[in-house]
């Protein structure tokens, strides 16, 4: 399952958004921000208890099952009043949470919380970046690694010269994802994949901003 | 016509070439004084592009002071700050301006600079440019439309024979030698019997290679290398031999080990010359050549 990756924004950020809005409704997510707990409930109740501390007034709070969901409004909806009194709306979803609330309530909403990227959970409470949505997916060629995404210069043909150890130049943390490709290539007798040359990449894949209609069946 | 640079390749001689770095700010008078140092000593000069992605004076600006103080000049591009119509264009400006030595890398991350929050580009890579070089030199861009007047270029890249792992990156390699590198200049090398080992590998094409030197300043210097910058191994006995410069004398013992470096590629013929990088000690390199018997 892909889930939206979340971590939360530095209080001096919070504070400044905040400023001169003192009556404040917080919403929080039941899906991917619970699990990340960057916005489930416990971190909500945290940040209503941060508020007070500051002296703002919480008019209430809640943790909407699914914030991205079209059924948001609705779920919201039992809270009228509270969310009525409020200045601001401080959200503690992922962007799509806080975009698809601010389309269905018309209100001012602050984001406490920033949205890093898609991920994978790759292993229990590990997730990882694996594709961007480039519209022009190559990974047919990779033995199905992106390097778009997990080469952190997004190279096509192979490692820069910054590789160290299998690691990458920027994180010693973050494997080589030329090294990850090489090796996986070599394992399916496929290298020769990797020896072919790549042009440069066609960006024209899904001009920014993306939509796509259902055809008419 | 073939540059200087590229006769002395063709030659046979035993080629040199240096680095310079182009200063932060307008302040060009160090800048120019290492050209005056080196324009008659060396080959070529290589003007880096915001090396290690710190902002400086643009390189084409640094190749043309090069030119027009009467230098070869070796004009490094990388692909972190421009897209492939920026590139294009700035070797279009280059090749009208008689720059026409170029160094093809793709570039450090943003991340590593003092730009640390810039967006960084790497809508090519250095095998990418080297074959976009080759493309304009047919007289079309890349997206296929005729050049009012072309371009020439004495093109190369980088490389790391000490990289780990080895074989991705010499496939890497392979592919810049095939997108058209006629010259490469690698990585700095300490271990000179694993640079021969290289060398066994890399003589099967036809490129012409020069070793990569940098100046030992300094034992924790070079001890900060083998920790911080990948694919650069000094070997103990280095180290050691560092360390055992008495107080104040470490750069001329590094000056020393160099020189000495450089006289073994020479004399034993390992490869087509070398390329002596003395980060922000440029005015060294004569007596380094000097120590190598070269001058
Ligand atoms: S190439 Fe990578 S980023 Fe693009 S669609 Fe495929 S997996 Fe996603
Ligand atoms: S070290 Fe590997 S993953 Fe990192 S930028 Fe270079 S090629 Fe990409």
């Amino acid at each position: 399952m892909i889930r939206s990756i979340t971590q939360k924004k530095p209080e001096k950020e919070i504070e400044r958004l905040l400023k001169g809005l003192n009556r404040i409704f917080i919403i929080g997510c039941g899906t991917c921000v619970t699990l990340t707990r960057t916005g489930g409930d416990p971190e909500v109740r945290a940040m209503k208890e941060e508020l007070s501390t500051k002296g703002k007034m919480v008019t209430g709070q809640t943790v909407v099952p699914v914030a991205c969901d079209n059924l948001t409004r609705e779920f919201l909806g039992d809270f009228g009043e509270q969310i009525n009194q409020a200045d601001a709306l401080l959200i503690m979803t992922c962007a799509f949470g806080v975009q698809s609330i601010a389309r269905q309530l018309s209100r001012m909403v602050i984001p406490a919380l920033d949205t890093l990227f898609i991920g994978k959970e790759t292993a229990v409470g590990l997730f990882d970046e694996i594709c961007t949505q480039c519209g022009t997916c190559i990974i047919g060629e990779t033995g199905g690694i992106c390097p778009v995404t997990n080469c952190h210069k997004g190279l096509v043909n192979g490692p820069c010269g910054g590789t160290n150890h299998g690691k990458c130049e920027i994180d010693v943390n973050k494997d080589c994802v030329w090294t990850l490709i090489y090796n996986r290539l070599m394992e399916l007798g496929r290298i020769d994949s990797m020896r072919k040359y790549q042009k440069p990449r066609n960006h024209l894949g899904e001009p920014k901003p993306g939509k796509f209609k259902l055809p008419e069946a | 016509m073939p540059t200087k640079f590229k006769e002395a390749l063709e030659s046979g001689k035993f080629v040199v070439t240096s680095e310079v770095a182009p200063p932060k700010g307008t302040n060009l008078e160090k800048f120019k004084h290492h050209i005056e140092l080196l324009k008659d000593k060396v080959d070529a000069m290589n003007v880096t592009d915001h090396q290690s992605s710190v902002m400086r004076y643009p390189s084409l600006g640094g190749a043309m002071m090069v030119k027009e103080m009467g230098g070869e000049v070796i004009l490094q591009m990388t692909c972190r700050d421009r897209n492939r119509l920026a590139l294009q264009a700035d070797l279009l400006f280059a090749s009208s301006r008689g720059i026409q030595n170029v160094l093809c890398l793709t570039g450090d991350s943003v991340m590593l600079g003092d730009h640390k929050e810039a967006k960084s580009v790497f809508d090519m890579d250095s095998s990418q440019l080297l074959k976009t070089v080759r493309t304009m030199e047919t007289g079309k861009d890349l997206g296929g439309n005729e050049l009012d007047g072309g371009v020439s270029f004495c093109a190369g890249a980088i490389v790391t024979p000490e990289a780990d792992p080895l074989e991705p990156q010499l496939i890497k390699f392979e592919k810049k030698l095939e997108a058209g590198a006629e010259f490469i200049q690698t990585q700095a090398v300490y271990d000179l019997d694993k640079f021969k080992e290289f060398m066994d590998y890399a003589r099967q094409f036809h490129v012409k290679i020069l070793a990569g030197i940098i100046l030992l300043t300094s034992a924790p210097m070079a001890r900060f290398m083998n920790k911080n910058i990948a694919g650069v191994f000094v070997p103990q006995d280095l180290i050691d031999e560092m360390a055992s410069a008495p107080k104040g004398q470490a750069l001329a013992k590094g000056i020393e080990i160099t020189g000495r470096m450089i006289k073994r590629i020479h004399e034993e013929k390992m490869c087509d010359g070398v390329h002596i990088m003395a980060i922000g000690k440029e005015e060294k390199v004569p007596d380094i050549m000097e120590a190598a018997g070269l001058i």
